[in-house]
């Protein structure tokens, strides 16, 4: 399978073959031969500067809680330990990150007085290595006081949810309306109207490298210097230098030479340079952070969950007549900058590749007790392409039609282009039904139906989904402004383009050198930049040194630099053969006078400028590019140099939001079609992709293999949101999927090799015709699956990720609890963190002899594994210390129990609560004793308990079965130190509940 | 066994890449930690540093092993294997390494080094393997750029080239 199907695209290009363009070959990487020698280099792997101090963050366990103290003493004094930060000291020294919408909300990069989801940064450690730093974190104790936490946006919205912000009122950070066209009457005229209600998980395309920040500040200056694998947006230098309380040019940010890949997720890094320069300022220090996965997983950044209910008016031939978008985006606690702009991104094709002309939208933002969001690779698109594209196989299937028909009748014509959509995106350039039909041709749908049907008869569940998406790139700048109304916008000043860059260098011996602030992660820019200029300068790619590390204190750049909205082949390559062109036409000038020729008569081919009419009449092109070097005066006097030329590119397109809140959100337009196949196993209920079919056409292509790379990876990522991945969040805000056996990443195991097929309708608005194809799969292959599933199933709502558990609740119904048993411990519900649990348990000896151990601090310090102290405080109140590990995990802990209701020697209540590094519990249990008339105790018990924090995160797979063993070896210990019995399945002590449960299974050192 | 005291440093020495190395460590420090930031040799990564995603991977006494599962003073004496030490000179490419860059089997090359010590290990002594072999033997790597494909026939081919050039130096 893999040999033919990688082939044709893959195989590389290297030789030289006449005159044949350098553009549209598949060459090898420059990147390559350095990092596949472990040469690359990374934000971890460039040394510092002697003295650098390492940071460690201490976060919220709570996913929402007042911050009531926090003692820092102990770990201040721990030696190596050069500064410690909590909320105060940072505010202390910045201002709030700007908040995207008129609202009186601030937004910190670390908790102030309150904390609004787990992960939360509560204080900075800065010490002189990364271990000491953490050592002091479990020093620090924080007092908190938990409030009520709300995750869902629908239940946000709720008149009783918790409040977030006061900034907010009701959890709503915007609301806007818009109409076009004219959507009432539509609906009031169409014969059919169609809805569906979509939760759009949470998840993250998230990298295998981590966020890293070194920061340093110079006093003298008022300035920082930082170095972060940040991707862009540069807009947010703006950010990071107002909320570091310096004008822009006294904040220098660089960028690594290499970065681990980013798919959006590193713009989310900014809170963190924010943060480290912040300590760096205090500490006097130069500063460096890296990341750990569970910080990474839990608190950097997620793509927005969303709940839609999308409703189409519809003829009785399936065209769609309009649209209903109301849309309720979940931003996590915090409103962080760029953000509400993944709601926004899209604005411009909420209807897709189709031709509607009218439509209505409601954009309700709200924020909820998760994680702040921001870019991730698709951004905004599996939101509105999960709805609109499920939308479209309920309206087939509502009307007895083939989905395919449905989507080919509502297909924006091949004439129409350059198209303006109901919403004000001017679609470019597309073929839309020829890239159908090339698809369904080349990807042999027939062929696919007939093996539907033929497991079907067979009893197999087999489905089929089709996709049809518009993919946009190369971002205006200003859409996000369609947040405000046109008179805020009027206020604000307009907003919109995309400054792209380039600069095209040659040296005193006539070598080039490109510099573009593209900032990449693995998509190769070096290379096709390479191509790109080669072709300009009749040169080959090695020729041409391409740089692409950003300094803002040296380069060009502008607001819409950086690696994001696909804008690579778009604009910055474009900008890059500007710039290259640039400096050819002086060249051809200057070469036109030593050859006696024209300059128009001039070509750059092979290393040499020569005449076009006589080959032999010509010049080295290091010669002719040296000069501006050493013999400035002998260039003719309109030539102007050519040491170096730095192009600004915007395309005019891009122009603001109307007054009717028309926004061309994006410059370019991609088309994909996808169909696919898939069977679900009927035990199992596992979906396995039968074959994908993925059509693209992304204008021209400046390097197949690197264009199938990204489709390819794309589509891997979006396999797994589609079956795999969610950030998932109990009810209580904690957070449930803080490693990598938690969040479940594809591996060569999951994912099959698509088939890729490609079209080339050249965009006229870029210069080299090319458009973005980095997020297209992103955007349509999780619908295009769900899709499949649907039909496979025949079941009207299928919600991501796909795992069996979920697809048998739709295919079995909703598993009932287990029988009841003696001894059990399990969760209420699904997402909910509590543990109820009962048993019975007998124990030699009296019911007033276990009656006066259960109350004696020496027995229970005895009988509690890793107990170091238990202090009585009062006849009804304990306190004590727990170390306890299993495995490699250890922790410490701190219980503290009261005993309520007693009624001695038979029945007691205890209420209490434990804490931790590694997390939190509280719990409440009755416990009963009685004579077994034997002269034993049986004593039955039951629980409620809550653990939160670290240890769920990271271990809540195991919790449930961990309690078990637990509350078994507490009952031993006891029943040993009473002399005999036996643990009938569990025990009752709230200490060793508490204290056990916690420590389990928290952190790892 | 001896032990360590934990608030100690310790001298570790072991051969890196057929050298010998010594740096001093904790007890509680990483393998992978020691490899970057005491030695520097940073092309072994860490993504995960719970065992999850592969980027760490070296071999050890002909074992391949995670480093971030691994203290520094386990391998004290041991033959460890990394990244660096695959490619034949500094100015060339080893056949699997070649292979990769000629499928575009890396994008941000994050995860690759530890697919590359993975890939070796295995196919030094497995010359003729399938795609499943290699599917199966790759599904403790997380990659998050390539979506695995070019990965796998870039192994295919190495091992082709591999059995290909020992069949024509034995002729
Ligand atoms: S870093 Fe070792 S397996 Fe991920
Ligand atoms: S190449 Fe980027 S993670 Fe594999």
């Amino acid at each position: 399978m893999v040999q033919a199907a990688v082939k044709s695209a893959n195989s590389v290009d290297q030789g030289r073959s006449g005159d044949k363009p350098w553009v549209g070959r598949s060459i090898e990487r420059v990147e390559d031969a350095a990092l596949l020698s472990g040469r690359g280099r990374f934000i971890d792997d460039l040394g510092v500067q002697p003295g650098t101090l390492h940071a460690a963050i201490l976060r919220s366990p709570h996913a929402h809680a007042d911050i009531l103290s926090i003692d820092i003493e102990a770990a201040k004094r721990l030696p190596g330990v050069a500064a410690v930060l909590t909320g105060e000291h940072v505010k202390a020294v910045t201002s709030s990150l700007v908040v995207g919408v008129k609202a009186p909300v601030e937004c910190w990069p670390i908790a102030i007085d309150r904390v609004r989801y787990v992960g939360e940064p509560v204080a900075v450690i800065v010490a002189t290595d990364r271990a000491r730093a953490e050592d002091a974190a479990e020093l620090i104790t924080v007092e908190y006081r938990p409030r009520g936490a709300v995750v869902d946006p629908l239940a946000a919205l709720a008149p009783d949810a918790p409040v977030l912000h006061d900034g907010f009122p009701g959890n709503l950070a915007s609301d806007r309306a818009f109409r076009y066209g004219d959507p009432e009457q539509a609906f009031a005229d169409a014969p059919h109207r169609f809805s569906i209600d979509i939760k759009y998980p949470r998840n993250s395309c998230t990298p295998i490298e981590t966020y890293g920040v070194v920061a340093s500040h110079d006093a003298a200056e008022d300035a920082f210097e930082v170095l972060a694998n940040f991707q862009g947006p540069f807009s947010i230098h703006t950010v990071i230098a107002r909320a570091l309380k310096v004008p822009g040019n006294r904040l220098r940010l660089r960028t690594p030479p290499d970065s681990g890949g980013s798919f959006g997720v590193k713009q989310g890094v900014f809170p963190y340079i924010v943060l480290i320069a912040a300590a760096a300022r205090v500490a006097g220090r130069p500063v460096k952070w890296i990341e750990d996965r569970l910080e990474h997983l839990t608190a950097s950044v997620s793509a927005t969950n969303r709940a839609t209910t999308l409703s189409a008016a519809v003829a009785a031939d399936g065209k769609i007549l309009a649209l209903d978008w109301d849309q309720v985006e979940d931003c996590g606690a915090h409103l962080r900058a760029p953000e509400p702009a993944t709601l926004y991104r899209m604005h411009g094709n909420l209807t897709g590749a189709y031709d509607i002309r009218h439509v209505k939208v409601r954009n309700r933002v709200v924020v909820t007790n998760k994680t702040p969001t921001g870019l991730n690779r698709g951004f905004g698109g599996p939101q509105v392409y999960f709805a609109l594209e499920r939308l479209v196989q309920r309206i087939a299937i509502g009307l007895g039609l083939d989905p395919l028909d449905v989507i080919r009748r509502n297909l924006i014509d091949a004439g129409a282009f350059p198209y303006r959509t109901a919403t004000g995106a001017l679609l470019d350039s597309g073929n839309y039904q020829e890239a159908v039909s090339r698809a369904v041709e080349q990807g042999k749908l027939a062929e696919l139906k007939a093996k539907r049907d033929e497991a079907r008869a067979q009893g197999r569940l087999y489905g089929i989904g089709f996709t049809a998406v518009v993919e946009p790139s190369v971002s205006n700048m200003g859409y996000i402004t369609t947040v405000l109304t046109a008179a805020e916008r009027r206020k604000a000043g307009p907003k919109n383009g995309a400054q792209a860059t380039a600069t095209v260098g040659l040296d005193p011996v006539g070598s080039v050198t490109v510099h573009v602030a593209s900032v990449p992660q693995g998509q190769g820019h070096r290379t096709v930049l390479s191509q790109v200029v080669a072709d300009v300068f009749g040169l080959e790619p090695k020729d041409v040194r391409v740089n692409t590390e950003i300094d803002t204190a040296k380069d060009a750049w502008s607001i819409a630099s950086g690696n994001y909205a696909s804008r690579f082949a778009a604009a910055v390559a474009g900008t890059a053969k500007l710039a290259a062109e640039r400096v050819a036409g002086r060249l051809a000038r200057i070469a036109a006078g030593q050859l006696n020729v024209e300059a128009a008569d001039i070509v750059f081919t092979r290393g040499f400028v020569a005449s076009r009419h006589n080959a032999e009449n010509r010049i080295a092109f290091s010669r002719v590019a040296a000069l501006s070097h050493w013999s400035p005066g002998s260039l003719p006097d309109d030539a102007g140099q050519t040491i170096r030329e730095t192009v600004f590119w915007t395309p005019p397109e891009l122009t603001p939001p109307d007054d009717e809140d028309r926004i061309n959100s994006s410059l370019c337009h991609g088309f994909i079609f996808d169909f696919c196949g898939v069977e679900i196993d009927r035990t199992t209920l596992e979906t396995r992709i039968d074959r994908y079919v993925t059509m693209h056409d992304c204008g021209t292509i400046l390097h197949p293999g690197m264009v199938n790379g990204q489709i390819r990876g794309g589509f891997a990522q979006a396999l797994g949101a589609a079956l795999y991945e969610e950030y998932a969040y109990a009810d209580d805000g904690s957070f449930l999927t803080g490693t990598l056996a938690d969040y479940l990443l594809p591996t060569t195991a999951e994912v099959p090799e698509p088939q890729i097929i490609h079209m080339e309708t050249p965009s006229p608005f870029t210069p080299l015709g090319a458009k973005g194809v980095g997020e297209g799969n992103c955007m349509s292959t999780p619908v295009c699956i769900a899709n499949a599933v649907a039909d496979a199933l025949g079941v009207a709502d299928v919600t991501l990720p796909l795992v069996p558990a979920r697809l048998a609740e739709l295919v079995r119904g909703v598993e009932p609890p287990p029988p009841a048993g003696r001894s059990t411990a399990t969760r209420a519900r699904e997402g909910d963190r509590r543990l109820h649990g009962e048993g019975q348990a007998s124990v030699n000896g009296a019911p007033e002899q276990v009656w006066a151990m259960l109350l004696d601090p020496a027995t229970l310090h005895s009988v509690i594994p890793g107990c170091q102290r238990v202090d009585r405080l009062s006849e009804t109140h304990f306190r004590a210390d727990v170390t306890l590990g299993i495995g490699p995990v250890t922790g410490r802990y701190r219980a503290d129990v009261e005993l309520f209701d007693l009624d001695p020697p038979r029945a007691v209540t205890l209420r209490g609560r434990a804490d931790g590094a590694l997390g939190f519990g509280s719990a409440e249990g009755r416990i009963t004793l009685e004579g077994d008339g034997k002269g034993g105790t049986r004593l039955t018990y039951s629980y409620d308990a809550a653990i939160g924090g670290k240890v769920v995160s990271i271990g809540g797979r195991l919790l449930d079965g961990a309690t078990r063993v637990i509350i078994g070896q507490f009952f031993t210990a006891l029943a040993r130190k009473a002399g005999g019995g036996g643990a009938a399945g569990g025990g009752f002590s709230l200490f060793a509940l508490l204290a056990k449960l916690t420590s389990l299974l928290g952190g790892r050192r | 066994m001896t032990r360590l005291k934990a608030d100690s440093r310790h001298l570790v020495r072991f051969k890196l890449n057929g050298k010998p190395v010594e740096a001093e460590a904790e007890p509680r420090m990483l393998l992978s930690d020691f490899l970057r930031h005491q030695l520097g040799a940073t092309g072994t990564h860490v993504g995960c540093e719970h065992g999850v995603c592969g980027a760490c991977t070296v071999v050890v006494d002909g074992m391949l092993t995670r480093s971030c599962l691994t203290l520094a003073a386990q391998v004290d004496g041991c033959d460890v294997k990394t990244v660096e030490g695959l490619a034949p000179s500094a100015d060339r490419l080893g056949a699997l390494q070649r292979a990769f860059r000629r499928n575009h089997a890396l994008q941000c090359g994050f995860c690759t080094a530890g697919i590359l010590m993975s890939l070796d290990h295995y196919l030094s002594r497995n010359p003729a393997p399938t795609e499943e072999e290699i599917r199966d033997l790759l599904s403790g790597h997380l990659c998050r750029c390539t979506g695995y494909t070019p990965i796998i026939r870039a192994a295919l081919e190495a091992a082709l080239s591999a059995t290909a050039t020992e069949e024509s130096s034995d002729a």
